[in-house]
């Protein structure tokens, strides 16, 4: 038998239930695939301009997102302001892209993010240099839900290594507040730490000091995030050999420096996959801050499927809403497996 | 004599009700080598752990060049900076090269600067004639390469006494030679040495002082002369007789 | 000054003294915040304690495992509420559990064009949040056609606008339950177990969401079994069947069960989700009641509280099982 032959009598008819497994799968695409490409291809609509070319064609209404994209990116943004969000989420992506390379590890890409969060905020607020201010409760679609997502991160992973070490401490009263903390966060669901960011806060601060709703939902996932990450880290100090503590010792390394110097820079090695899994679980958590009512990604598509015209057509709306969270997600854990091989490389 | 370097005097420690050192008292003088010897289980790691405080002893005086181990971190960092230790295990950071390993001490605790650092840390790998690994992770390294690696990290701070917690145990035996002739030569340069070891040859050759300790007690402390052909002890008897195996 | 030098030299002072700190900075905090809620209360004239609980609702609940009328009383909805979380966490778990297992054990079956799917399903549905998931099921069952037109996938199942209707058991004649299974009037179905698009909806992106990162944990379970396991039972001539149920599955718990007791935890975590698409479970039956009676640290203590419960217990019984598969050793 010629290769391609022995390999499919070995893959896919190889015994039996193997064999009764192909057929399943085959029927199962003959019924999903050529309806999905009909839909999704040939009977689509392409821009007709009005909900009406869509019920025409019968097949996937792209029509809605040529006419509504701006809505589901950028939510309740001044619409001639556009630009603004855009410019912010190309540095973003560039910066992201220019991170992912080992050549850009220099002490200027931390320099070059702190630049990237103050460009992109004034970019975003305005008042200087003639743009016009916009105020956060505006804010909407994808740079909301980045901003949400990457100040949490940035905030949460250094409050999580110190909440990982205090959970490892001697001293006890540190690691019983550090344990606390994370396993009163960690048996909350992130629904209910929203809503009582959203309406407890008032109630916690002094009287006349408000603060606004994207920001109490900041500190909602900041301390949500901060737990998981938390344990995260805390499998990687706990995979390190006591020796490398005593080591460290016998040279007279302070605590700050054996951690900082001997024990993080390995362990957090260690956890490369389960920290950022939790950036991703953090990203696509953003979602959420629908429910407390700001304009994310996922609130700016529901209203732009509001229309009763277009409401019939919300598949393709939250399809394309899924695919931009896909990109992002996807792109987090195939960027998390190969750094985990490239820092590797150099210690093997 | 003069004033002995270390001093442990009616030492006791306990893990939990485990009766670790029991009244362990022993002074090394100057230049002076120890090699401590016993089975499995009987202190001797515990003993040389407590001289750098890599464990606490709950009664009883240590004090190394004078300064007295305690609560107080300031000694014990002096103690630290003046006390070497090797591992069983090397403990070599494998995420440092072996030149970051061997420079981090002198960079970060003594604030030596970094191009001093480098240039001791390269004469230290010249005297374990391993100079052209440098540059390698530990991980690359032979387990014999790393544990001289390990020897020569110590040496960085410029120690007045080396601790050697097992040293070759680890080892595959055709490396334990090349770590030894390192020792040796420690010792040759008039080095203060506590060796923890079951190489009896090495002892034999090397050592000013035997010690053998059974059950958290110092059991017999002696001349390696007089500790071979005839020594006092019954369970030292015992011992020499199962591991040089006659 | 130079006693307080020598003070700070030793370890165990200074442990003192950061703990001291960080106790001192909580209480601060914490009376802080305690404090201007009360003066905000205060301000705003609402009174504090759970006395609310005794009073009357007046607002109804769409569905409910137990009698409840807008008469009751605020802690009988939150009960309602409770239960209904409980019933689709337990729901959810269950269903997870079975199509996570056997896409996971699918993704190593050796079958190339299953094993494909399944890796697409999983990669799919595990970068998309829940909450769009939940929209999309949500959009999908009220779109469904009404219950004159019911889809009918199998005897006695009939998929409407107006939910799942599925055969139930009829206890009623006493002794033996009598299969009891729906039936057209009218404009919609008697008889039988109607579950509401709402709470099909949840349960449907529950599961299909879970079970993406159960066949993950599966997986991975599976694979950390040693081939040599696999090659000794082979070798004493059990099938490829018997090897995977008695030999291989066994180990793999091990390895399996404590990343699955998180998910169990996040299907309870993530069920309040139900909130989005009208759902009544815990936390939206309290969000009602902050609204009409302004006790907002009251309830919000109470919804804690109840998911720590259910945390700590559904914990505690996996850490129970995980304990029972545990290799024994030493």
């Amino acid at each position: 038998m010629n290769r391609p032959g022995r390999w499919i009598k070995a893959n896919l008819f190889g015994s039996p239930v193997n064999t009764v497994l192909t057929v399943l799968a085959l029927a199962l695409l003959w019924q999903t695939v050529p309806p999905f490409l009909d839909w999704a291809l040939f009977s689509a609509s392409w821009g007709g301009g009005s909900p009406e070319s869509c019920r025409q064609a019968g097949g996937a209404c792209w029509t809605l997102l040529a006419e509504r994209h701006r809505l589901m990116l950028f939510g309740l943004y001044p619409y001639d302001q556009h630009w603004r969000p855009l410019l912010a989420m190309a540095l973003f992506v560039a910066l992201l892209a220019a991170s992912s390379h080992r050549r850009c590890w220099r002490p200027w890409l931390a320099l070059a993010w702190g630049a990237l969060i103050v460009v992109a905020s004034l970019l975003m607020w305005g008042g200087v240099a003639g743009l016009v201010p916009v105020e956060t409760a505006q804010w909407g679609g994808l740079p909301l839900t980045l901003v949400i997502a990457v100040l949490a991160i940035v905030v949460a992973f250094p409050f999580s290594i110190l909440l990982a070490l205090g959970r490892r401490s001697e001293l006890p009263v540190i690691k019983a507040v550090s344990v606390g903390y994370i396993e009163l966060v960690r048996g909350l669901p992130l629904v209910s730490l929203l809503f009582m960011a959203s309406v407890m806060f008032p109630l916690f601060l002094p009287e006349g000091v408000t603060i606004e709703k994207a920001l109490r939902a900041l500190v909602g996932m900041t301390l949500f995030t901060a737990a998981y990450l938390a344990e995260a880290v805390r499998g990687g100090l706990q995979a390190i050999p006591k020796g490398q503590f005593e080591a460290a010792d016998a040279l007279g390394l302070s605590y700050w420096q054996t951690m900082r110097l001997i024990i993080l820079p390995q362990a957090l090695r260690l956890v490369i996959p389960p920290i950022v899994g939790q950036f991703i679980t953090c990203f696509k958590d953003t979602s959420l801050v629908t429910i407390v009512g700001l304009y994310d990604l996922l609130a700016a598509t529901k209203a732009a499927l509001n229309d009763p015209a277009w409401r019939p057509f919300f598949v393709e709306g939250y399809l394309a809403a899924a695919l931009v969270y896909f990109c992002f997600c996807f792109f987090m854990s195939r960027y998390s497996q190969w750094l985990e091989r490239e820092v590797a490389k150099g210690t093997r | 004599m003069s004033t002995p370097i270390i001093e442990i005097k009616d030492v006791n420690k306990w893990y939990g009700e485990f009766h670790v050192l029991k009244d362990v008292c022993l002074e090394v003088a100057k230049g002076e080598k120890v090699v401590v010897c016993g089975p499995s289980g009987s202190g001797k790691s515990t003993m040389i752990r407590c001289i750098n405080r890599l464990e606490e002893h709950q009664s009883g005086r240590i004090a190394v060049d004078g300064i007295e181990l305690g609560d107080d971190v300031k000694a014990v960092e002096a103690v630290r900076r003046r006390v070497g230790m090797v591992f069983q295990s090397f403990n070599l950071f494998p995420h440092l090269t072996v030149l970051e390993n061997l420079t981090l001490a002198p960079v970060k605790v003594a604030g030596v600067a970094p191009r001093e650092a480098e240039s001791t840390a390269m004469a230290l790998l010249e005297r374990v004639r391993i100079p052209e690994q440098a540059g390698k992770f530990p991980g690359q390294l032979s387990g014999g390469q790393q544990q001289r690696v390990a020897i020569a990290r110590a040496l960085c701070l410029k120690p007045a006494v080396m601790l050697f917690d097992e040293p070759t145990s680890a080892l595959d035996p055709e490396m334990v030679g090349e770590v030894l002739d390192v020792m040796s030569g420690l010792a040759a340069e008039g080095m203060t040495m506590i060796c923890v070891t079951h190489e009896m040859g090495f002892a034999r050759a090397v050592a000013d002082t035997m010690v053998f300790m059974d059950e958290g007690r110092i059991v017999e402390v002696a001349p390696p002369a007089q500790f071979f052909q005839s020594p006092a002890n019954e369970r030292t008897r015992r011992f020499l007789g199962k591991i040089i195996g006659h | 000054m130079g006693g307080l030098a020598g003070l700070w030299g030793s370890r165990r002072f200074r442990g003192l003294v950061y703990q001291a700190l960080v106790i001192g900075g909580v209480i601060a905090v914490g009376g802080w915040l305690v404090r201007n809620t009360l003066t905000n209360l205060e301000l705003r004239g609402i009174a504090t304690g759970f006395g609310f609980l005794g009073r009357e609702a007046g607002f109804d609940i769409s569905e409910s495992l137990i009698p409840y009328t807008p008469a009751d009383t605020y802690a009988r909805a939150l009960l309602v509420g409770l239960l209904n979380t409980l019933l689709i966490s337990a729901l959810g778990i269950v269903f997870a559990t079975l199509i996570g297992t056997a896409v996971g054990v699918m993704r190593l079956s050796g079958n190339w064009l299953m094993a494909r799917l399944c890796g697409v399903y999983v990669e799919a549905v595990r970068n998309v949040p829940l909450l769009l998931q939940l929209f999309v099921w949500y959009g999908l069952v009220t779109t469904l056609p009404g219950a004159r037109q019911a889809l009918n996938p199998l005897p006695g199942v009939f998929l409407s606008n107006r939910g799942l209707v599925i055969p139930g058991l009829d206890w009623s004649g006493g002794g033996w339950p009598v299969l009891d299974l729906p039936r057209l009037a009218g404009f919609n179905f008697t008889g039988g177990l109607t579950l509401s698009p709402e709470f099909a909806a949840l349960l449907a992106g529950l599961t299909v969401y879970t079970a993406a990162f159960i066949a993950e944990i599966v997986r991975a379970g599976i694979l950390s079994v040693p081939k040599g396991q696999v090659e000794a039972a082979r070798a004493l001539g059990l099938s490829k069947g018997q090897t995977l149920r008695l030999v291989v599955l066994p180990q793999a718990l091990r390895v399996i069960v404590p990343p699955l007791t998180s998910q169990y935890l996040n299907v309870t975590k993530n069920s309040p989700l139900a909130i989005a698409i009208g759902y009544p479970d815990l936390v939206a039956v309290s969000n009602t009641a902050i609204n009409q009676t302004g006790q907002a640290v009251e309830s919000v203590a109470l919804v804690m509280g109840v998911f720590l419960c259910i945390s700590l217990g559904l914990s505690a019984l996996m850490n129970w099982y995980n304990k029972r598969v545990a290799l024994v050793s030493k």
